[in-house]
């Protein structure tokens, strides 16, 4: 019971991860890979800040801006440098751990006594600690992008991943909401990785490695479990995806690998996730199961 | 007297420029657009009828030469500030309209072409009613189609909702480039009646590239002939009614 109130604590926080890449991924159509940067980028700021005295609230916002920051950078290179998307990411992910190393120092910060968003619910049984911060930041996270894409300027922003030349025949400028998607998505994903790095008591320089497959899984298994949704419900559909994507890999550990196979698992679930349809032609899988990877991809 | 709606003055645009490869589409387009005119634009292929609409619009850039907007140089102006008095409709229904956002919800975007767009709440319901009335105007069951999402209406459905979008909001100028082109006779026959009578009713001014010299001599006051960037003929009121086909016919000849 323990190990399924963990990883559902995990999910929730990892949970972050995939709604941030969601803006990026789903909404404006870009493979985004400046957040394998901007993960330990949020965790090496958060981190350092608490440990020169922030609260841990106030080093998580610092993480937010500076993912946003990562996100401006990559947005700018990809919009008006016009460097294809994808390198783009990949170039900022890169500088970004040379400017993770500068923040924290050394390769690893441990937060040992210090306080953390945690200590907060230190009332609460083994693991709840973890569920309950992890529900209050989604539901927040989740409402005012919720909110956000309900606006004029939400419905701007989906236009222009959708078609972004109808968009700017209609007066959108595209560049501009794809900066400000990129920023906002890797604000996301710096405070999924202050989060992260307060859950376990410390930032690592190489804890962005596969990050992005984390956040694909996700997306994919929240829409391959859940099938066609509205746009509000796939934002939900994210986080679940992320519990049951931390219960898969708690059952595979249970089988008896080892924390050092969870990337080769990771991909190989992601892999799997995304052959579905392929697999459905050849073999017939019953439809509505797989409602949700085909529509929209 | 008024300044002209739009004036271009001389505009050349250039490709390939300081290439071996270097050639002049628009070789000195001097047109002057009044308010009202509803003008048919004929060419043969490569004549530069689309180039014509990208230069106005601003997806192409006027090499030489100057465009006027109500007396205002816009030569240089973006894309995305042109399109607060310009709309545009293309030959590709695939092009005018967001495929995965709703019928409403692509209307409603287009209620705001050319505007700041802010973080205020969209009002999609309160437009409900008026969307659904106008898409009624299209006589294609577009009015029951409300939301569903763009990309699974026909293309007949889709484009006609695409010329809604230009004309939502009330452009100084509509640009059709043959956007009834990729449809089938009967859906093209009934969308171009369509835009006649929205043009009509709205007092639009517009400008219509077609391929159909019928539909040429029979909607609009002004018939342009496009030839090798250049305009070879223009037909005002009586000298339009005047045309026909055969006459048309013999610019497309060498």
């Amino acid at each position: 019971m323990n190990l399924i109130t963990s990883a559902i604590g995990q999910g929730l926080l990892w949970a972050l991860l995939g709604l941030g890449l969601y803006l990026t991924f789903r909404i404006l159509n870009i493979a985004d890979m400046t957040v394998e940067g901007t993960f330990p980028l949020g965790a090496a700021t958060a981190v350092t800040a608490i440990v020169h005295g922030a609260s841990p609230i106030a080093a998580a916002c610092y993480a937010f801006l500076a993912g946003m920051l990562a996100g401006l950078i990559t947005g700018l290179l990809y919009t008006k440098a016009k460097i294809d998307s994808l390198l783009a990411g990949i170039l900022t992910m890169t500088a970004a751990y040379s400017v993770n190393l500068r923040i924290m120092g050394k390769s690893n910060v441990s937060l040992l006594g210090h306080a953390t968003l945690l200590s907060g619910f230190s009332g609460l049984p083994q693991y709840f600690d973890t569920v309950s911060l992890g529900l209050i930041v989604i539901i927040i996270v989740t409402a005012l992008i919720v909110f956000f894409l309900q606006t004029d300027y939400g419905q701007a922003f989906i236009a222009t991943g959708d078609n972004p030349m109808m968009a700017r025949s209609l007066g959108i400028h595209t560049d501009g909401m794809i900066i400000v998607g990129l920023a906002v998505s890797n604000g996301i994903v710096g405070l999924c990785g202050a989060l992260i790095a307060q859950s376990n008591g410390y930032a690592d320089v190489n804890m962005g490695i596969g990050t992005i497959v984390i956040a694909l899984a996700s997306i994919i298994i929240g829409e391959v479990a859940f099938g066609e949704l509205t746009l509000n419900q796939r934002l939900i559909a994210v986080t679940l995806g992320s519990i049951i994507y931390r219960l898969i890999l708690l059952a595979v550990l249970q089988l008896g690998f080892s924390t050092n196979d969870l990337n080769l698992i990771s991909s190989i679930v992601l892999a799997i996730c995304m052959m579905l349809p392929q697999l459905n032609n050849i073999l017939h899988i019953k439809e509505p199961f797989l409602k949700g990877v085909k529509t929209h991809d | 007297m008024t300044e002209p709606m739009l004036k271009l003055e001389n505009v050349k645009t250039i490709v390939n420029k300081g290439a071996s490869n270097e050639t002049t589409i628009l070789k000195g387009i001097n047109l002057t657009i009044n308010d009202g005119d509803f003008i048919t634009i004929v060419g043969t292929n490569g004549a530069g009828k689309s180039t014509l609409f990208n230069v106005i619009s601003g997806n192409l850039p006027a090499d030489e030469g100057q465009i006027y907007h109500n007396g205002a140089d816009i030569t240089t102006m973006s894309v995305e500030q042109r399109t607060n008095f310009l709309a545009r409709v293309f030959q590709d229904p695939k092009v005018g309209t967001a495929p995965r956002m709703n019928v409403a919800e692509n209307m409603l975007l287009a209620t705001k072409r050319g505007e700041h767009r802010y973080l205020v709440p969209r009002k999609l319901k309160q437009n409900m009613t008026r969307f659904t009335k106008l898409a009624a105007s299209m006589h294609n069951g577009l009015e029951n189609r409300m939301t569903t999402a763009t990309g699974d209406l026909s293309g007949g459905q889709r484009q006609a909702l695409s010329f809604l979008m230009a004309t939502l909001k009330r452009p100084d100028l509509l640009l059709l480039d043959e956007h009834t082109a990729a449809l089938d006779p009967h859906t093209s026959r009934s969308l171009l009646h369509a835009t006649n009578e929205r043009i009509h009713q709205d007092h639009l001014t517009a400008l219509m590239i077609t391929h159909h010299l019928e539909d040429a001599l029979t909607y609009g006051n002004r018939l342009i002939v496009l030839k090798d960037g250049q305009i070879a003929a223009d037909f005002k009121g009586e000298e339009k009614k005047q045309l026909d086909v055969d006459k048309l016919y013999e610019y497309f000849e060498d």
